[in-house]
């Protein structure tokens, strides 16, 4: 041990707090978890001023400080932008076993990517470019999860 | 460089226990719509963003990067401060400095909390520090508690006079529409309300909401050009104390006589009970209400139980006291400090509605927060 260290007596008190969350989803997000929830589809909104679509749905438009009352159904397809294969475990993270896929997938009828898992494919035949689609989960609650994955279109 | 400062806007939510309608994000957007309309600009007219909230209330750090849509601040300078209570008048102290400096023009503040998220007494608990004050005597109420029974014993003032306090700014808060709690209460009630910690009770103390409030701050001439009668910026002060709470003194309040003494020298106020027309301050439990006055000059050591007594603080009186309800009535905390700010000027600004005092041309605003520190802002109608 260092000479440094040798007159302290090394104590370290262990704690864990213990504080319940209760996060809430609000006006915007709400609606788009109710259309994933209740009729299995994925919507955007546009900007009323500059027509950007954004999934997941903005609060205002960040460019126009607009509001975002205008809904868009989108196809639930879209093309991924890049990836990772992730190969460590970190139980209390990530739902998924390693190793699985996630990444950036840019949504048709949109301007923006959102993150999801890519599944239903060898993680080494993941490419950037491949197109994808939306798989729901069967049962769903009204959470990012009600999307399952996405998969590569046959 | 440097340039006097005015506020010319102010925005805040319809505060409540759980706004569970509208997110974090959200309450922020309403609150950020709100002060851009009360000022009539855009977004594209605000240079610069200063927001604060306590991470730990809500588990979600980094609001600066995750609410960017709702504050607006996408490709903007933004800053993020968190001083716990103190919090929302810090944010204002910082968009004031931005302003002030003449680096910026047009700077927005912006203080939310959505205490509905989380267990309030168990959050504030974690800045006690660890290794030795935050098992016997962490939380927000003991802490106050303890002060006020000091003040008891040295002055005899009594649970009555906090409850004239509680009475005064919860049936206030009946007058604005913004208010969390707005219930008509008589000392009777407060009195029999269930002991939290003696002598403090049920309806003495700060409920923990969920609101945000936002206030813009802009540079003498934009001031002048955007709005027909800002609340100049006379003086902003922080004051900071405390290594442990057995350092505290107690009897008085050390960051807010310090914090006042040199506002008042430095703006040339000599009587402030009689100098200011109005008072938006961040008092937690009514028992500050009456302790605190002396600390802020309004009385001599020990005086403050008459002065409430005298009724010099209600609307009707001499220096009407939070019009708005004050904290007792809304707390949203990293909102809650700014809220006295942005009252206090909406009172110079004749824009505060049922709650107005007629003729305002001078307001004093506070902030409490950390351990026992002191934010506190002179505005004026009259430019400094």
């Amino acid at each position: 041990m260092a000479d440094w260290k040798d007159q302290v007596e090394e104590i370290v008190f262990p704690g864990k707090i213990s504080v319940p969350y209760f996060w809430t989803v609000g006006s915007t997000l709400s609606k788009w978890y109710v259309q994933m929830r209740d009729d299995g589809e994925i919507w955007g909104n546009r900007c009323p001023e500059c027509g950007k679509v954004y999934v997941p749905p903005k609060i205002k438009c960040i460019d126009c400080y607009q509001d975002m009352n205008d809904w868009v159904k989108l196809p639930g397809t879209g093309t991924v932008e890049t990836y990772t294969v992730v190969r460590y475990h970190e139980p209390t993270l990530h739902p998924k076993k390693p190793p699985f896929v996630y990444g950036v997938i840019k949504m048709d009828g949109a301007d923006t990517g959102m993150v999801h898992f890519i599944d239903g494919v060898k993680p080494d035949k993941v490419k950037v470019g491949m197109r994808v689609e939306a798989v729901m989960a069967k049962e769903r609650s009204g959470n990012i999860l009600d999307i399952k994955h996405f998969r590569p279109i046959p | 460089m440097g340039q006097r400062v005015g506020i010319i806007g102010v925005g805040q939510t319809h505060h409540a226990a759980h706004r569970l309608d509208a997110s974090g994000n959200e309450i922020i957007a309403e609150a950020v719509s709100r002060a851009l309309d009360d000022a009539q600009l855009a977004m594209d007219d605000i240079d610069a963003i200063v927001i604060g909230n306590m991470d730990h209330f809500e588990n979600i750090n980094y609001v600066d990067m995750w609410a960017t849509d709702g504050l607006g601040s996408c490709m903007k300078p933004v800053f993020k401060v968190t001083t716990g209570g103190t919090t929302g008048t810090t944010v204002g102290a910082c968009a004031y400095y931005h302003a002030a400096s003449g680096v910026f023009d047009v700077v927005l503040a912006v203080g939310w909390e959505k205490n509905s998220e989380s267990d309030t007494q168990a959050a504030i608990a974690t800045c006690a520090n660890p290794v030795l004050e935050r098992d016997p005597f962490a939380g927000a109420i003991g802490p106050l508690a303890t002060e006020y029974s000091m003040y008891m014993k040295a002055y005899g003032a009594t649970e009555e006079d906090a409850a004239l306090v509680a009475i005064r700014d919860r049936n206030n808060a009946l007058n604005n529409p913004y208010a969390h709690n707005r219930m008509k209460v008589t000392v009777e009630d407060v009195m029999n309300s269930p002991m939290l910690s003696y002598p403090v009770k049920f309806l003495d103390m700060c409920p923990r909401s969920d609101g945000a409030c936002a206030v813009i701050f802009a540079g003498e001439s934009k001031a002048k050009k955007l709005c027909d009668r800002p609340a100049w910026v006379h003086y902003s002060i922080v004051r900071h104390d405390y290594t442990h709470f057995g350092d505290l003194e107690w009897q008085w309040m050390p960051t807010l006589e310090r914090a006042s003494a040199q506002a008042y020298k430095k703006c040339g106020i000599s009587n402030p009970l009689k100098e200011f027309d109005v008072a938006e301050l961040y008092l937690p439990c009514s028992t500050t209400g009456v302790k605190w006055m002396d600390s802020l000059w309004f009385c001599d050591k020990g005086g403050a139980p008459k002065l409430i007594r005298s009724g010099a603080t209600n609307m009707d009186g001499i220096l009407p006291i939070n019009p708005s309800g004050g904290v007792i009535a809304t707390n949203p905390i990293g909102a809650t400090a700014l809220i006295r700010v942005g009252e206090a000027a909406w009172q110079i600004m004749g824009r505060a509605g049922d709650r107005q005092v007629p003729r305002v041309k001078k307001a004093l605003a506070t902030g409490f927060g950390g351990c026992s520190w002191t934010d506190l802002f002179v505005l004026g109608a009259d430019l400094p």
